[in-house]
């Protein structure tokens, strides 16, 4: 089905069926029809790999981290700490203490705006986001504006669905700044943002950054060294890991700097009734029991995608935006959000004739899962005029060019159907 | 590829659905209420007007959604004009009912002929992320004749 993706070295490196063998719920038939699942953005499917790592680790080294001075929570306390150097590796970090394990991307991004927020942030000074933020990467600003009486500007986003520049450029300017906290990959314009452009400028400016790279660190590999960040917050279940667990990664001394978030066990190193102190980070900032299972499984997802190896994960995806590209476009009537020079698979649309939620009715049936809705992006969808919201096509490692096929003529046949 | 959606899609739904009737705004109307789904974006404004001994004179609507949401809207401002308001909220209940399980026992009776011209959007209840779409103008109903002033949703 699809072309072979052949490295530099020119060995085939991409065996999309073997792929797709891995992920056992692929194989399931919805109504008599092949599942074609498009969802990945919202949540990606699980391999085998994945299930059976934290199966394991649940059937034969299980116990609570950091605890016991027995051999099961010796055992589970370096598997837990082997998940956290996994993750520096794979994002290439520079240190393990980097690496923040929260329980999901919304949670990493609200640690740094409750406590770098609120711990280094100063009354009148501004967090720079865009118009095409998550929710996540929205309202946990909102809530430290009204808290702390720092202001929040919003960058603009093109017709073409790609930052404009020009505008973050002008909101730097007066040196306001503090932080800019801005979307690494749009989960509805699939719009890949140049992140060392928009590092440059910040630092210029004085801001610091965090990067919600949710959907980017799927899709790409990801350099924390080379990225030069402040701050970066992905989550395990988009990158066909476990839900529950997210990732926090952030610079020392910023850790250092940054006042606990949670209190409780785990994030101190001495507590009487008069007063407690911390522990060193990253401890200081996992309060409680950690997913200790769910860092396992996020542990065995990194191995599999590292395993196939994200150059070619990407160009694979590259492939399929393409093919995407050119199978939409033909398609009459729809209206796809976004024309980004760089982008990853999410595309996101609309058919003239027919309401969002309709078409993913039509859609389920013929086997097809898309999310429709405003895929917790509101304003995006305020912006480019579609408050009714839009269906959302997003890609995995398992799609394949025909199932893209598929869903351009499911998309033909429903707007005949609404005819 | 989609012909046994027409068991959802009915020709009625999709007429409705297209052309609302009664998508317009009741100026002089006693209630009025809004209603949101804040997972669809379905969203509509209700209006109705009462006769002097209460009933419902007049019922309009104005909004966006969905064709199931529009289509439910425009029949139930057709089909609750010259009931009271207790009429209505039975009417509504019913309706609820038919939605939910695709059929409703206990709507013989006095209602027997609206719950009839409801009857397109029974197909629904196969379709549990749906169901609110259909019920959402119901809910907005409630709202309007409380006279809560809140925002109905059909979470
Ligand atoms: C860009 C982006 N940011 C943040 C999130 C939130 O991720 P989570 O729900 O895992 O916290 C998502 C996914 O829903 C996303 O796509």
């Amino acid at each position: 089905m699809n072309a072979p993706i052949v490295n530099p070295s020119g060995a085939p490196v991409f065996d999309i069926e073997r792929i797709r063998q891995d992920f056992p719920i692929l194989a399931q038939q919805h109504r008599g029809k092949p599942l074609v699942f498009l969802d990945s953005g919202a949540s990606a499917q699980k391999p085998r790999q994945v299930i059976q790592a934290m199966v394991r680790c649940m059937e034969e080294r299980y116990a609570n981290v950091h605890r016991g001075a027995y051999r099961l929570s010796e055992a589970s306390t370096a598997d837990y700490e082997a998940a956290r150097a996994a993750v520096a590796r794979f994002i290439n970090a520079a240190d393990p203490r980097e690496v923040i394990f929260t329980s999901n991307s919304t949670a990493a991004i609200n640690l740094v705006a409750h406590s770098w927020g609120r711990g280094v942030l100063r009354p009148g000074q501004a967090v720079l986001i865009s118009e095409m933020e998550h929710h996540a990467n929205i309202v946990p600003w909102q809530l430290l504006r009204d808290d702390k009486g720092i202001e929040l500007r919003v960058a603009r986003v093109t017709d073409a669905g790609e930052l404009d520049l020009e505008d973050l450029a002008a909101k730097l300017a007066d040196g306001k700044v503090g932080l800019v906290a801005i979307t690494h990959m749009s989960n509805v314009l699939g719009t890949v943002t140049p992140a060392e452009r928009i590092v440059a400028m910040a630092h210029e400016a004085g801001a610091k950054v965090l990067f919600d790279g949710s959907q980017a660190a799927v899709h790409r590999r990801v350099d924390m060294q080379a990225l030069g960040a402040d701050f970066y917050a992905f989550t395990g279940h988009k990158l066909y890991g476990p839900t529950g667990i997210g990732v926090l990664w952030a610079r020392l001394e910023h850790q250092e700097r940054m006042p606990p978030f949670l209190g409780g066990g785990d994030m101190i190193s001495s507590v009487t009734f008069e007063g407690s102190t911390w522990a060193e980070p990253p401890a200081k900032f996992e309060a409680g029991t950690p997913p200790i299972i769910e860092a396992i499984g996020l542990h065995a997802a990194i191995d599999y995608v590292s395993a196939i190896g994200m150059p070619a994960v990407e160009a694979h995806e590259r492939a399929l935006v393409d093919h995407a590209m050119r199978r939409l476009s033909d398609v009459e009537g729809l209206t796809l959000l976004g024309r980004a020079q760089d982008r990853g698979g999410v595309f996101a649309f609309a058919l003239d004739n027919a309401h969002a939620h309709d078409l993913a009715t039509l859609l389920d049936r013929a086997g097809i899962a898309v999310r429709a809705g405003r895929h917790c992006a509101e304003p995006l969808h305020a912006r480019f005029g579609l408050d009714g919201g839009t269906c959302r096509a997003s890609f995995g490692l398992y799609t394949t060019e025909g199932e893209i096929d598929y869903l351009a003529e499911a998309l033909t046949k429903a707007r005949e159907f609404f005819a | 590829m989609f012909d046994d959606l027409r068991d959802l899609y009915q020709e009625v739904i999709l007429d409705h659905g297209r052309k609302p009737r009664n998508f317009r705004r009741l100026e002089d109307a006693d209630r009025t209420a809004r209603g949101d789904n804040p997972m669809c974006g379905d969203r509509m404004e209700l209006f109705v007007k009462l006769t002097p001994d209460g009933a419902i004179e007049d019922a309009a609507f104005q909004g966006r959604g969905c064709a199931i949401s529009m289509a439910s809207a425009s029949l139930m401002t057709e089909t609750v004009r010259g009931k009271s308001p207790a009429a209505a909220r039975e009417l509504g209940e019913h309706f609820r009912n038919l939605a939910m399980t695709g059929t409703c026992p206990d709507c013989g009776g006095a209602l027997e002929e609206e719950m009839e011209r409801l009857q397109p959007l029974s197909g629904v209840h196969e379709f549990p992320s749906r169901v609110k779409c259909a019920t959402l103008a119901w809910h907005t109903l409630n709202a309007a004749l409380e006279g809560s002033g809140k925002e109905a949703t059909s979470e």
